[in-house]
C-alpha cells in the first residue's frame, strides 16, 4: 500500500548516489515499517493492559470468597432441650429438629455478653441472629454424631450471617443497611465489640472450595466443591469418549481412508462441527439423551455426552494436523522395511504424534470446562445443593451442578454476597484452566522433535 | 560389448531377478512411465539415470509397490521378482518389501536408538527367536553396513543424532538387517558429502556380493563408478539400457549421448 511507484523517481539517479544519504523511497519504506511495528506493538500493549485488567477485577472481587467470618462460641448442650428422657436414644435425639436448638444459641449469647461484660440492648435471641442459619443445623449435626456431648459445654465455630462477614470485608456498612431488615446498627456495634473481645474473626474458609451450593438465604455457606465433582466426572466421560473416537476417526481419515469426495464432506463437515453454537449441543443433548434415551436430567452422564460432542471436532482436528506434522519420510521408512500400514502408524507415527494429540485434548477438555450454555439446557444449573456423590456411579447420574454453571447460578442471585462467591468461583475455573493449559504446553516442549 | 573392459568391470554371467515388462505408470491423467522394460540381475549394480523428473524414481518405486501409498497413482504391466509377478491381487507388498528392501534420498532414521532402528524390521518380520540373536543380526547388519566401528559403544543413542553419511549408513544397515534380495536406493548419496558419498558407494559395492542392487543417481560420476548395468530414462521412456562402460562410451541413442555430454539435463 506505501509501495505504490513513485512516478517521480529517475532511475539513472541510482547511479553514483552515496549509500550515506537515504534515497526518499528508502525513507518511505522505513517509516511503513516504523509504523507497522507501532501499530503490532500498540495491539499487544492493549491485550496486555485488558488481561491485567480483568485479572486484577477478578481477584480483587473474588479473593474474599477464600475468607469467611466465623464465630467461636461456649454453648452449653442442655440436656433438657435436646434429650428430655435422658436416655441418649438415637431416635429421640434427632426428633428435635432445629428450632429446638435455636435457644441454646440466645442461652450462649447471653452467657458470653455476661461473661465479657459486653453491654447492648440487644435481645439473646436478636443476638443469635449474627449467626448463619446454619448454626442450628450445625449443632444438630454435632449431637447426632456425638451424644455423649449433650449436657456438657462444647466450642462451636460458626460461620456468621453474610452480612456480618461482609461488615468484616467493608462491603456492608452502617450506611447501606439503613433499610436492610436482616441486620441493624446495634447487631453492628455487638459485632464491633465481640471482634474487640476475639470472639468473631476471619479465617480461611476450606468450605468454599470443597462444599455445595447453599440457598438464597445461606450465602455465607455456599461452596464449589460439589459442583466441582460434577465438572470432574463429566470430564471422565469426556475423556473416555472423546479421546478414544476422536484418535480413532483421525487416524483412520488421515491414514487409511482414501481421499475422494465422501472423506472432503466428511473433513468440511468436521471442521463445521467445530463452529457450531455450543447451544446446539445442548439442545441436540436435551432431545437425544433426556428426551428420547430417557437418561436423568441435570445428570454428569448426559452433560459429558454432550460436551464430548462438542470436544470431538477440537480433538478430530489437532490430532490430524499432529499427524500431518510427522514428515512422511517416517512412514515411507517404515513401509520400506516392510511394515504394514498399520505398524507404520502405531509403531512410528503414533508416538511421534502422541504430544501434539496431547495437547489438542487436554485444550479440548479445558474448553469443555469452561462451557456453560448446553448445560443450561439439560438442566445442570440451578439450585442443586446435593451431598458429593458417594459412588462413581451415583457421580454420573445422580443430578449435580458444574463450576461454570455454579458461577452462572451465583451470578443470578439477589443477595450481594453472592457476587462475591461467584467471583471467587470464577478464580477456581481459571486456576483449572490456567494448570490445564500449563500441562499442555509443557508436555509440549517436553515431547516436541525437532526434524 | 567388449567395451566394458573400458571401464575394467568383470561382467559374471548373471540370472535375471527383475524383470520388468511394458510397464506403464499413470499418476492421474498424467502418463509418468511409458512402455519400460528392464531386465534387473541378480549380484549386479544397476544405475538409473535420467534428467529431474524423467521417472526413474517412480520407475523404481514401482519395484516394491511403495507407489500403492499414493492414491492416483496406476500401474499397468508386468513386474516380476524370480518370475512372479509382484503386481498380482494374491501378493501382500509387506512380504514384496521385505524381500525388496529400500534406501531413501534423505537419510530417514527413526527417532529412537541406533539398535532399535535396525532391530525394527527383523522384530516385526520374526527373524530373531530370542535378545542374542537379534544382538546378532544389529551387529551383522551394522558391520554390512560398514557403520559398526563408529557407533558400536553407543547402540543406546538415538539415531537422528548421527551425521548425514552416518545416518544414510545407518538406514542402509537397516534395510539389509531384513535379509532382503533387492536393495532399491533412491539417490542415496544426494544429501551427503564427498566422503561421505564415497563411503556409500565403496559399500554399495560390497553390498553387489550378496544382493542386486539398483540405484537412482544424477551423479554421471557416480553411475559410471559403482554400476555394471545403466538404465537412462526420459521424459518417461526407457532410452537406453545396456553395460555401463558401453553407455557412457558408445551410446547407441543420440539423446543418451547428449545427456552424459551434458546438452540435455
Amino acid at each position: 500500500m506505501t509501495d505504490t511507484p513513485d512516478t517521480n523517481a529517475t532511475p539513472h539517479s541510482k547511479h553514483g548516489a552515496s549509500l550515506l544519504e537515504l534515497t526518499p523511497r528508502t525513507k518511505r519504506r522505513n517509516a511503513a515499517e516504523r509504523r507497522f511495528r507501532m501499530y503490532g506493538m500498540a495491539a499487544i500493549a492493549s491485550g496486555l493492559i485488558m488481561l491485567v485488567i480483568l485479572v486484577v477485577n477478578i481477584f480483587g472481587a473474588g479473593m474474599g470468597a477464600f475468607q469467611q467470618t466465623f464465630m467461636t462460641l461456649d454453648v452449653e448442650l442442655l440436656e433438657a432441650k435436646l434429650d428430655k428422657k435422658g436416655n441418649r436414644d438415637i431416635a429421640d435425639i434427632k426428633k428435635v429438629s432445629t428450632f429446638g436448638y435455636a435457644p441454646l444459641l440466645a442461652n450462649a449469647f447471653e452467657t458470653l455478653v455476661a461473661k465479657d461484660g459486653i453491654e447492648t440492648d440487644l435481645s439473646p435471641k436478636k443476638m443469635g441472629k449474627l449467626l448463619s442459619k446454619g448454626a442450628a443445623a450445625q449443632m444438630r449435626n454435632y449431637v447426632i454424631k456425638n451424644p455423649d456431648e449433650i449436657g456438657k459445654t462444647v466450642t462451636f465455630k460458626f460461620l456468621t450471617n453474610s452480612r456480618v462477614d461482609g461488615y468484616m470485608k467493608g462491603r456492608v456498612t452502617r450506611d447501606s443497611i439503613a433499610n436492610d431488615k436482616s441486620i441493624s446498627v446495634t447487631q453492628l456495634d455487638l459485632v464491633d465489640q465481640l471482634v474487640a473481645a476475639g470472639a468473631i474473626k476471619k479465617r480461611v474458609n476450606l468450605d468454599f472450595i470443597l462444599g455445595s451450593d447453599a440457598s438464597d438465604q445461606r450465602p455465607e455457606a455456599a461452596g464449589m466443591g460439589v459442583s466441582m465433582v460434577g465438572s470432574l466426572f463429566m470430564m471422565l466421560v469426556v475423556l473416555a469418549l472423546a479421546l478414544p473416537i476422536g484418535v480413532a476417526a483421525s487416524i483412520y481419515l488421515e491414514e487409511f481412508a482414501p481421499k475422494n469426495w465422501i472423506t472432503d464432506v466428511i473433513e468440511v463437515n468436521i471442521s463445521n462441527l467445530a463452529a457450531v453454537p455450543s447451544i446446539v449441543f445442548g439442545i441436540l443433548g436435551l432431545s437425544v439423551f433426556i428426551n428420547y434415551m430417557h437418561l436423568p436430567m441435570s445428570a454428569p452422564l448426559v452433560g459429558g455426552l454432550v460436551l464430548t460432542l462438542m470436544t470431538l471436532p477440537t480433538i478430530i482436528i489437532s490430532t490430524r494436523a499432529s499427524l500431518k506434522s510427522v514428515p512422511p519420510s517416517i512412514r515411507d521408512a517404515a513401509l520400506g522395511v516392510g511394515a504394514s500400514k498399520m505398524q507404520a502408524v502405531f509403531h512410528h507415527v503414533l508416538p511421534l504424534a502422541a504430544p501434539g494429540i496431547l495437547t489438542g485434548t487436554i485444550i479440548g477438555l479445558a474448553q469443555a470446562l469452561g462451557e456453560t450454555a448446553p448445560l443450561l439446557l439439560i438442566g445442570m444449573v440451578g439450585f442443586i445443593a446435593s451431598n458429593p456423590p458417594d459412588s462413581i456411579a451415583a457421580g454420573l447420574m445422580s443430578p449435580n451442578s458444574a463450576m461454570p454453571a455454579q458461577i452462572y447460578e451465583w451470578a443470578k442471585r439477589a443477595d450481594p454476597a453472592f457476587y462475591e462467591r461467584a467471583w471467587g468461583g470464577i478464580i477456581i475455573l481459571l486456576v483449572f484452566l490456567i494448570t490445564m493449559n500449563t500441562v499442555a504446553v509443557i508436555l509440549r516442549r517436553r515431547f516436541e522433535r525437532r526434524w | 560389448m567388449n567395451d566394458m573392459t573400458l571401464v575394467g568391470k568383470n561382467v559374471d554371467t548373471r540370472n535375471i531377478k527383475i524383470s520388468a515388462r511394458a510397464v506403464q505408470v499413470y499418476y492421474g491423467d498424467t502418463h509418468a512411465i511409458k512402455d519400460v522394460d528392464v531386465d534387473i540381475e541378480s549380484n549386479t549394480v544397476t544405475a538409473f539415470i535420467g534428467p529431474s523428473g524423467c521417472g526413474k524414481s517412480t520407475f523404481l518405486r514401482c519395484l516394491n509397490r511403495m507407489n500403492d501409498t499414493i492414491d492416483i497413482c496406476r500401474v499397468e504391466g508386468q513386474i516380476t521378482l524370480d518370475g512372479e509377478d509382484i503386481y498380482d491381487p494374491k501378493v501382500d507388498p509387506v512380504q514384496l518389501r521385505a524381500k525388496v528392501g529400500m534406501v531413501f534420498q534423505k537419510p530417514n532414521p527413526f527417532p529412537k536408538s541406533i539398535y532399535d532402528n535396525i532391530a525394527y524390521g527383523p522384530r516385526i518380520h520374526g527373524l530373531a527367536r530370542n535378545k542374542a540373536e537379534l544382538d546378532e543380526i544389529v551387529e551383522k547388519s551394522l558391520r554390512r553396513g560398514a557403520i559398526w566401528d563408529e557407533v558400536k559403544d553407543r547402540l543406546d543413542a538415538p539415531g537422528t543424532g548421527l551425521s548425514g553419511g552416518q545416518q544414510q549408513r545407518l538406514c542402509i544397515a537397516r534395510a539389509i538387517a531384513t535379509e532382503p534380495e533387492v536393495l532399491l536406493m533412491d539417490e542415496p548419496c544426494s544429501a551427503l558429502d564427498p566422503i561421505a558419498t564415497a563411503q556409500v558407494e565403496e559399500l554399495i559395492d560390497e553390498l553387489r556380493q550378496s544382493y542386486s542392487v539398483v540405484i537412482v543417481t544424477h551423479s554421471m560420476q557416480q553411475a559410471a563408478r559403482v554400476s555394471q548395468k545403466t538404465a537412462f530414462f526420459h521424459l518417461g521412456n526407457l532410452v537406453e539400457f545396456g553395460e555401463t562402460g558401453q553407455i557412457f562410451t558408445n551410446p547407441e541413442d543420440p539423446r543418451t549421448e547428449s545427456y552424459i555430454t551434458g546438452r540435455i539435463g
